[in-house]
């Protein structure tokens, strides 16, 4: 009837394709969809808008306007890690997926990374789409002070946030809906005090460390410091800084997902949770 | 020794606890106890019980979904405990009534995502959809989303993906459940046939449908309440009730058959009536057929016409009854109503 499979991939290779295959819904999904997009870009550009609108009433620096589009876009990437990386092995076990996860021969870590690859593939169209949108019709003029920086920056802050992202989607496994419930209410707290649409040096020192804890406090400010005139005097730490920071959140975040991803499954399969949400 | 098997239990146990158990109620749930089972490489393996009996449960633990609580499970020669990366390397399962996938994709993206995390290269891939989707007739659909497709379709498209990754053991959990006859009867073809393409092929299906585990399997366990009642050929296990005569009796009435008479008949092993539109079909296991003759004497004297009387062969069903004292379908209705109530 069929021959048997010539040759499986095992190791790294087989990590890859893992990351790849799991990566494709989400690249294809975009495409598929494309009133998601049209959504994923109108509804933050009206956040945005009532922001800068608020700005230009009250007279504020011009370079205002700049920071709330690019928090706008950033925003995406915020919402796509809650939603898309933390969330999803909740509903990966809801609808059966999880399982078929686990007994296959792909790692779990690889799965988690084609996610992130995949989330973060079409959070930047999103994100690229704001940015556009918004410095057009609201005429931001950016200044930028080394594009490679700013690129490291972006990047070590993605990997940090991706990071934290895959992290988080074993403790939602682990405490299911009491997880998402908690996700759900941390939302727009932590839209204030990422400063998502103002400078986070406007908060207490103390409430920015406390939210520098989530990568895209830091990784903001300072894209801010780099691509805006008046960035550096608005900046929370030094723009070095915050990047050694970042990739130390970087290596913590990772680093936790792959031991708590491991711990988490073998706790998962003891107790009957990683198929069965009711016991 | 137990290396050697496709699948090797002894004394297997799992127990749940159950959280938030109020005051007075259980605080654990036995689900297998003391299950032993050998499954030998080229075997097609059945078991047979009711829902809750305990078998997703085992093929949980045998899939390494699950730990056990207690006992031993080898597949493929390595312990789940111990060696769950290795059994994953050898295994692949699918279940009845799943919704596994993205419905974004099409059929042949979907199934080509699962091959990847069997590390099966692209193109090789792809050559065994298109030839396993020719085999199950979803060629025409390979390219239609998976969220359009009827129950029966999407589910040809699960079992071809337990099958695309060629495993040396696999596991199908209900894989007929909630199917037309048609999609049954071709989804069971299937199954059969590619056992019989290669005889180092081992197959564990689970099921509830007596006539599937009778037409497929070449060895069953039936499973109750988590215990192993019997284990055989399906004609081994039948031969029991060679010695038994068993007829079907229809009745015409207006009420149920008093069945508490019918036990003052010698020779009469076990009874039991069924209400089948406005009729009640009985079943008599009788040591002989001349016990026959009081039977119907009982039904006349019930004020019962008899429709219809035939003799029939054992079947499965009946070692189950015999086992566990009631039909299948009588033991699911008590274990919902048990959950109604406690809901």
């Amino acid at each position: 009837m069929l021959p048997p499979v010539t040759k499986n991939a095992t190791g790294w290779k087989l990590f890859w394709l893992t990351a790849f295959g799991r990566a494709y819904p989400r690249l294809v999904g975009q495409q598929r969809e494309k009133s998601w997009l049209f959504f994923d870009v109108f509804f933050p550009m009206i956040s945005v808008a009532s922001y800068v609108f608020v700005y230009r009433a009250i007279q504020a620096p011009e370079d205002y306007i700049g920071f709330v589009v690019v928090g706008g876009a950033m925003t995406a990437f915020w919402m796509n890690v809650l939603w898309n990386m933390s969330s999803q092995l909740y509903w990966e076990k809801q609808t059966g997926n999880l399982a078929l996860y686990i007994v296959s021969p792909a790692p779990m870590s690889a799965i988690l990374m084609g996610m992130s690859l995949g989330g973060l593939a079409a959070t930047t169209i999103r994100a690229v789409s704001v940015i556009l949108l918004g410095s057009l019709i609201f005429q931001v003029s950016y200044a930028v002070v080394s594009f490679w920086m700013l690129l490291a920056i972006f990047l070590v802050c993605m990997v940090a946030l991706y990071g934290m992202g895959m992290m988080t989607s074993s403790l939602f496994l682990l405490f299911n809906r009491e997880a998402w419930h908690i996700a759900n209410l941390a939302q727009e707290p932590i839209f204030l005090v990422s400063g998502f649409y103002f400078p986070v040096k406007s908060l207490n020192f103390w409430v920015a460390v406390g939210a520098s804890i989530i990568p895209l406090t830091l990784g903001l400010d300072a894209m801010r410091q780099l691509v805006f005139s008046t960035g550096a005097s608005l900046g929370f730490l030094n723009v070095r800084l915050e990047l050694y920071i970042l990739i130390g959140l970087a290596v913590v975040f990772l680093t936790a997902a792959r031991y708590l991803l491991a711990y988490i499954e073998k706790l998962a399969v003891r107790e009957g949770r990683l198929t069965e949400g009711r016991r | 020794m137990k290396d050697k098997f496709s699948v090797y239990t002894e004394k297997l146990g799992r127990v749940y606890k159950i959280r938030d158990a109020k005051k007075g109620d259980a605080k654990q749930l036995t689900a297998l106890e003391d299950v032993n089972l050998v499954i030998k490489s080229g075997e097609l393996f059945g078991l047979l019980g009711p829902n809750g009996a305990g078998k997703t449960t085992l093929i949980k633990i045998l899939t390494t979904l699950l730990s056990p609580t207690s006992g031993l499970a080898v597949v493929a020669g390595h312990d789940v405990s111990k060696e769950p990366e290795q059994v994953r390397t050898c295994i692949n399962m699918v279940s009845g009534g799943e919704s596994s996938g993205y419905g974004l994709l099409t059929v042949r993206e979907n199934l080509w995502m699962f091959a990847q995390f069997y590390g099966i290269s692209t193109k090789e891939a792809n050559d065994r959809i298109k030839k396993l989707l020719e085999i199950v007739g979803l060629s025409d659909r390979a390219n239609m989303r998976s969220s359009d497709l009827s129950t029966g379709l999407r589910q040809k498209m699960n079992i071809v993906r337990g099958f695309l990754t060629d495993p040396e053991i696999l596991f199908l959990d209900e894989p007929t459940l909630g199917l037309d006859v048609g999609a049954s009867r071709d989804v069971r073809n299937f199954v059969r046939s590619w056992m019989d393409d290669d005889p180092t092929r081992t197959l564990l299906l689970t099921t509830h449908y007596m006539a599937e585990a009778e037409e497929l399997c070449d060895r069953v366990a039936i499973i109750n309440k988590g215990r192993v009642l019997a284990c055989d050929t399906p004609e081994h296990l039948k031969k029991d009730f060679q010695k038994e005569a068993i007829f079907s009796i229809d009745v015409e009435c207006d009420h149920l058959v008093d069945l508490e008479r019918f036990t003052a008949i010698a020779g009469l092993n076990k009874v039991l009536a069924v209400p089948v539109n406005g009729t009640t079909s009985v079943e008599v296991f009788l040591e002989a057929e001349d016990v026959l003759a009081g039977v119907i004497t009982e039904l006349t004297e019930q004020n019962a016409r008899i429709a219809s009387l035939q003799k029939r062969q054992p079947t499965l069903e009946d070692v189950f009854v015999q086992l566990v004292g009631k039909r299948m379908e009588e033991v699911e209705k008590v274990e919902n109503d048990d959950a109604s109530a406690s809901n």
